[in-house]
Parts: structure tokens; C-alpha cells; sequence
């Protein structure tokens, strides 16, 4: 047993200090215990040389599907936790879209004590925001926190009802926690598959409009406005939306935002071939789109990059587009996309990928860690930027390999990956 | 296994996907098959020890008669499969379905399935020859070349013409292959019905937009007119059918306001009385009957070609020998 690990000599990333700097790092007792230029290793402690190697606090992904219960044939709890250590993840946010829904406290503690005995990244549930995520009446919010929810979504089922999103959001500051929701007007929506646009167009296939989306964002940064509560928006994918969220946030919203990797790399085209890995809700947009969203999430108002990690099993994505479920996996591609796609087309520095994966997301959920502050926890992902590497969708650690990067070239990924001091990831060799 | 067919490779997706040469060509082989439904005896050896499977997961009477027919006089073993009574609703996939049929050792499959992509989909995974008839709102390409057909037929040419497709376009595979058929032939395309059934972006694809059918009818040489699923008014795309059929309908009195006699296509089946009304679909100019007999024709050339048959030899495979 490791109690005490000596991080030596790498380029320590830190947002949150605003530290770009060769440092040592010291995790003891499972917390940072000390960060400096030169640190004597204490006696019986490890070390890591991490000479060439880029430190940062350890990453956060709020927004993971992990299918358990219910769905564990696409993932489980433990899978999932694995993949996203493997990704250097040391804590992700678990939807409670299960089956059953996570919509009560003992919910919460299954998915805590799943997570817990997977000893890989931490996993924090979310709750719903309705019973049963059924869009009525409120889940019960306050127990689950009080066992130890992060924050509440009904994601996968948008909520329609403006009443009671409103209830939402006043009910919820009581408790100190932040509101996601997946925005998103299923009327408009309707039967589409895919973005609406000359590609579903040729295709014949249906389309959702940017509208559709669009209408809920302003909704929901509505209702923050009227009531002060915390929205925070996932997977943000229009121009218009992040244009919306930006000028809320002048205005002083109360609002935190998503983009998720697909967004922010691919457009609408891709679907052309009919590739259910193409497949996901919001859907692939236009490049006008997509470059909103780059902007948006180098000016910070997109504060967070999330996966929306979402597996299933290849027997489901193995059908005719429109009948294939909605969703890509994430946790293992998420940093070497965001490195090589992001970081090193020069759209977003280093820092501030590592920011939108640290501290954002930290403060966004109210989360601990996202820092290397002495007392904060021992969570730590160690990097190696000039690995280059070729996604392989056979070699995930997530049960599912539905993803539309298999075969992409990367550069950079995560050779470490510590929680609590514990390294419960290392790349081979 | 089935080598894959030189002219047109092993399987017919759409129309969206082949060049005006390929699609020229299935019409110039569809012309000698005609003549072998007017014979008494309609029946040559062209695909006899071929195996086909009409694989119909959705309702069809006239495709899947046409293709049968089709299959049946150019002496091919022919099993229809459709989605009631079938293995399909015991929850069997797509592709299972398709992989069982395969290794019965199969020769070809003809498709219509409710989702867009489907005919793509199998024939990606089935080293069988694969068919579209009729994807979802994607594909629909025999009956394309068979309205082209006719078009050709009554017209002579099809590039410089201008046909205008009316209805449905949102919903319609018809539409789409008939608009990358015909604009790879050179004729000149528009769309005309309710803004709510037409496609966002259908600009994109290179036709001209009309919203009343009286624009279309001053502009068009040839109308092919779609049928309204009675559902769209029910999912709120329309107010009710007679307000369609005012607004939109095809009728002797407005077509006696274009410039020239328009020629009518519809790809069946007809409501009359709503998108078309009795006195065209019944009058001179409607050639909607000779639409379903040049759709066996261009269905047996199909067949012929994708079996690894040569649209040049095609005068003489009706002779005798096989593919």
C-alpha cells in the first residue's frame, strides 16, 4: 500500500492555480499534500518520473452512461469506471436514464457502492429530476442528495413540461446542487433521426432542426433567470445556443454548459453511409455548428467537456439507421481527441482543454478535486503528449465499441492515472 | 456466391449512386424485355437456376407483383417473404433474417423496408446481389427507371425536359430517385405540395421549389404526381384532403391552363379524388398504365444486369442460355 506517491519532475497544468510549470507533486493520505520546484522524496514513499510528462488534476467527465442496472450487457458500473480510468478520468458523473431509474436514495447508494468496489475512477451518481423520469412529478430530490447525488437530469428524456423544469430549479437551490438538462423540444423533434439539412435530405432520412434544441436553451435559461437556480446545459451543439448561453452569462445566469467531443469535431456529413455510429442526440450538426462550438468552448462559455459517453451493445447499433439507439462511447477517445483534434489543430491550448476537464466541470457539479491544491484529493492524470496512438474500438475497456473514431491517428493520452493516491491506471510498457 | 455484376456491381442501392451512363444503359436493356410480356409464351431462360428472394417487410402489391413477374419470365425460382408470418415478427433482425436466407444459398434479394438505409444495410453484409425496392423515404430506384422509362417513351429525350414531381416529397423515396435519375439525365427537376411535405434543403439537390401547382403546371413539360398517405393527415401535415385536393390536386381544369398538353405519371396507387382527380388519371394524356408494364421491363433488365448480364447482349439472352 502506496500511502505516499512523489510525482517528479513533470509539467505540472494546474487551471485552477493557473500553474503552468515544471513541479513535483506529492499525494499523501489520498490527498495532494504538497506541490513544489524541488520536493524530497519521504522515506517509503513512491515515485514517478514524470520528466516529459504533463501533470494535471484529475480529469472529470460528467456526463458517462453507465447502464447499470438495467443495462449491463452495454456497461457496467465497473466497466465503465475502468474505461474511464483508461481515458484519464479519475471521476465521472453517472445519468440516472437506468432501469430503474436512479430516482430514489437507495438508487444513489447502488451506484456508489458499485463504484466504490470497481476501484478505478470515482463514479458520483446523478438523480432524476422526476419519478421515473417521467416528466411529472419531482423525484425525491433531497434524500438523494443527502445520499450523495452530485446534481439532478432527467437527460434522455427532456423535460417538457416549463412547470415543472421551473419547480426544478427553485426546488434544487435548496440543496446547493446544479440542474442539467438535456435541452431539447421533442415536438420539434418529431420522428428525426439526424440534423435536419440537405444531408437527411438526401439520405431520407428525418431531421431534427437546430430549433429544436434551441427552443429549450432559451427556455431553460429562462427559468434560471425567474427562479436563480443553477441550469447547467449538456452536449450543447448550435450555433444559436452558444450564442444564447454567452450573453446569459453577461447578463449573470446562473448557468454552466457542455461540449462533447463529436460535436466539436464532426458534422452532419458523417451520417452519409448510414453509420449508426454517426448516430447521436443532439445530433451531428453543420460545420457552422461546430465551429460555434469550438468558439464557445475556448471563450469559456462552454465550461465543461464532456463525453456523454453513451455505450451499447453492437447487436443494437447493427440495424437501419432509424432504428439503431441514439449514442456513441467516449471515456477512452475524449483526451487524445481533445489533444490531437482540439489542442493540436491550435483551436484551444493545453490549458485550457485541461481547465474544461478540471476545474469546470469541478465547479460546474460542485464536485471535490479538479484542483491540485494542497488538501484537495489525490487525483491525478499524468500525460504524454507525443504518444501517438490509433484508436481501436477492440481494445476498450468499456464493454461497447460503438464509436465513430475506430481507426482515427491520436497524439497524447493518459499514462497515469491516479485516485486517491492509488494508480488504478498505467499504460502497458 | 455471386460474382459481382461488371455494369452495375453487385447490387442496386439507388440512383443516387450511379452515373448517367449506368442508368442510360438499364433503360437501353429494359427496351428488348418489353417484348417478352406481349409474347404468348412469356417466358425466356435468362436467370433460370437463379435463386430470388422478395424480402417485403413492408405492404406492396405492385412492386412486389412486378418483380415476381419479372423474375417469373425471365425463369428465375422465386420465394416472397413478407413481414406478417414470418420469422421477422419473432423479433428475428434484419440481419439475421437476411444471413439464414443466405445460407439456403440464395442468388439474389429484392427489399422494401420502412427504414431509409435498409437495402444498404443488407447488402453490405450478405454476399447475395441486393435490390432496393424501397427504403424509407431514401430509394425507390426501379421505379424511377421505370417512370423514366415512360417519360422516354412519350418525350423521346429526357434532357432539357422539365418534370416536376408533386406532393409528398418529405416522405417519398419516389421523389428521390426520381430526382437523381432525372437530373443525371439531364432534364431539368422541380418539387411542388405543402411546404410541410417538403424536406428542408431539397433546394440543395438541384430542383427548382413551387408551392402552388398552378406554377408547376405553367412551368412542366411532364407531372408525376405522388400519392398522399392518408396519414399525414392525421400526424398534422395537412388540414384534410379536400383542402389538398383544392389546393394541390391534379385536375383537368387546371391542367387545361397549361401552355401544352402535360404528360401525368403516378407511381401508384392513386386516391382519387385527392392528389389526382379521375378525369386526368382516366384522360389521354395519363400514362400511368403503361408505367406498371415498363416497370416489368426495366425490372427483368435489372435482374439481367446485375446476374452479370451486358446491356448489348441483351437482344440476344432472350434467345436462349443464361446469364
Amino acid at each position: 500500500m502506496n500511502s505516499r506517491l512523489l510525482i517528479r519532475g513533470g509539467r505540472v497544468v494546474d487551471p485552477s492555480q493557473s500553474i503552468d510549470a515544471l513541479r513535483d507533486v506529492l499525494v499523501a493520505d489520498g490527498v495532494v499534500a504538497e506541490m513544489g520546484e524541488r520536493i524530497e522524496l519521504p522515506e517509503g514513499a513512491r515515485e514517478i518520473d514524470a520528466k516529459g510528462l504533463v501533470v494535471t488534476p484529475g480529469l472529470l467527465d460528467v456526463h458517462v452512461h453507465l447502464r447499470e442496472p438495467g443495462g449491463e450487457h452495454k456497461e457496467t458500473i465497473a466497466s465503465g469506471a475502468r474505461a474511464a480510468a483508461a481515458g484519464g478520468f479519475t471521476a465521472v458523473c453517472a445519468m440516472p436514464n437506468t432501469d430503474p431509474v436512479v430516482d430514489a436514495p437507495a438508487g444513489v447508494g447502488f451506484v456508489l457502492a458499485q463504484g466504490a468496489a470497481a476501484r478505478a475512477a470515482r463514479v458520483y451518481p446523478l438523480g432524476a429530476i422526476s419519478v421515473g423520469q417521467k416528466g411529472q412529478g419531482l423525484a425525491a430530490i433531497g434524500e438523494m442528495v443527502a445520499a450523495g447525488a452530485v446534481g439532478i437530469t432527467d437527460d434522455g428524456n427532456p423535460v417538457m413540461d416549463s412547470g415543472l423544469m421551473r419547480k426544478a430549479l427553485e426546488y434544487a437551490q435548496a440543496f446547493d446542487i446544479p440542474v442539467a438538462d438535456h435541452p431539447e423540444d421533442l415536438g420539434l423533434s418529431g420522428v428525426g433521426v439526424m440534423n435536419e439539412g440537405l444531408t437527411a435530405t438526401r439520405l431520407g432520412l428525418h431531421g431534427k432542426p437546430n430549433a429544436s434544441e434551441d427552443v429549450h436553451v432559451i427556455r431553460d435559461l429562462l427559468l434560471a433567470a425567474l427562479t436563480g437556480g443553477r441550469i447547467h446545459l449538456q452536449h450543447i451543439s448550435t450555433a444559436f445556443g452558444v450564442g444564447a448561453i454567452r450573453r446569459a452569462k453577461a447578463r449573470g445566469v446562473h448557468v454552466t454548459a457542455e461540449a462533447s467531443p463529436h460535436h466539436l469535431i464532426l458534422t452532419d456529413e458523417r451520417v452519409e453511409g448510414f453509420d449508426t455510429d454517426a448516430k447521436m442526440n443532439p445530433p451531428l450538426r453543420s460545420a457552422e455548428d461546430r465551429d460555434a462550438v469550438r468558439e464557445g468552448l475556448a471563450d469559456g462559455t462552454l465550461d465543461v467537456f464532456a463525453t456523454d459517453h453513451a455505450p451499447h451493445h453492437y447487436d443494437e447499433k447493427e440495424r437501419a439507421f432509424a432504428d439503431a439507439p441514439n449514442g456513441i462511447v467516449g471515456l477512452e477517445t475524449a483526451l487524445g481527441l481533445g489533444l490531437t483534434q482540439l489542442v493540436g489543430e491550435g483551436l484551444i491550448d493545453l490549458p485550457t482543454l485541461i481547465q474544461r476537464m478540471s476545474v469546470g466541470p469541478a465547479e460546474a457539479f460542485g464536485l471535490p478535486g479538479g484542483t491540485l491544491t494542497p488538501g484537495s484529493p489525490g487525483d491525478v492524470t499524468i500525460i504524454d503528449l507525443e504518444e501517438a496512438w490509433t484508436v481501436d474500438r477492440h481494445a476498450f475497456l468499456s464493454k461497447s465499441r460503438n464509436t465513430p473514431f475506430d481507426g482515427w491517428p491520436l497524439k497524447g493520452r493518459a499514462v497515469y492515472t491516479i485516485v486517491g493516491g492509488v494508480i488504478v491506471w498505467q499504460a502497458a510498457g | 456466391m455471386n460474382p459481382s455484376a461488371p455494369f452495375l456491381g453487385k447490387d442496386l442501392v439507388g440512383l443516387g449512386s450511379l452515373s448517367a451512363q449506368q442508368i442510360l444503359s438499364i433503360l437501353n436493356t429494359a427496351e428488348p424485355f418489353k417484348e417478352i410480356s406481349e409474347r404468348r409464351i412469356k417466358k425466356v431462360p435468362v436467370l433460370r437456376g437463379k435463386t430470388i428472394v422478395n424480402l417485403f417487410f413492408e405492404a406492396s402489391t405492385r412492386t412486389r407483383t412486378s418483380f415476381e413477374f419479372a423474375e417469373k419470365r425471365l425463369s428465375a425460382d422465386t420465394v416472397n417473404i413478407g413481414s406478417s408470418g414470418s420469422s421477422v415478427v419473432k423479433g428475428e433482425t434484419l440481419v439475421d433474417t437476411a444471413r439464414n436466407l443466405e445460407a439456403m444459398r440464395i442468388d439474389m434479394v429484392v427489399i422494401r423496408h420502412a427504414s431509409s438505409g435498409a437495402a444498404k444495410f443488407l447488402a453490405e453484409r450478405i454476399p447475395s446481389n441486393v435490390i432496393n425496392a424501397g427504403d424509407g423515404s431514401h430509394e425507390h430506384p426501379t421505379q424511377a427507371l421505370l417512370d423514366m422509362l415512360t417519360i422516354r417513351d412519350q418525350c423521346g429525350e429526357i434532357a432539357g425536359l422539365k418534370v416536376c414531381l408533386v406532393g409528398d416529397i418529405l416522405h417519398s423515396r419516389v421523389a428521390r430517385s426520381n430526382i437523381y435519375g432525372l437530373l443525371a439525365l439531364g432534364a431539368e427537376v422541380a418539387v411542388c405540395g405543402p411546404k410541410t411535405l417538403l424536406p428542408r434543403g431539397i433546394a440543395g439537390l438541384g430542383v427548382t421549389v413551387f408551392s402552388r401547382i398552378e406554377e408547376a403546371i405553367q412551368w412542366a413539360d411532364v407531372l408525376n404526381v405522388l400519392r398522399l398517405q392518408l396519414e399525414r393527415m392525421e400526424a398534422g401535415f395537412l388540414p384534410s384532403l379536400r383542402e389538398y385536393n383544392q389546393v394541390w390536386g391534379v385536375s383537368c381544369a387546371k391542367l387545361e391552363r397549361a401552355p401544352k398538353d402535360v404528360v401525368i405519371l403516378h407511381p401508384g396507387p392513386m386516391n382519387r379524388g385527392v392528389e389526382i382527380d379521375s378525369d386526368v388519371a382516366d384522360g389521354p394524356h395519363a400514362m400511368i398504365l403503361r408505367q406498371v408494364t415498363n416497370g416489368v421491363a426495366v425490372r427483368m433488365a435489372v435482374l439481367y444486369l446485375l446476374a452479370g448480364g451486358a446491356p448489348d447482349t441483351a437482344e440476344a439472352a432472350k434467345g436462349g442460355g443464361e446469364v
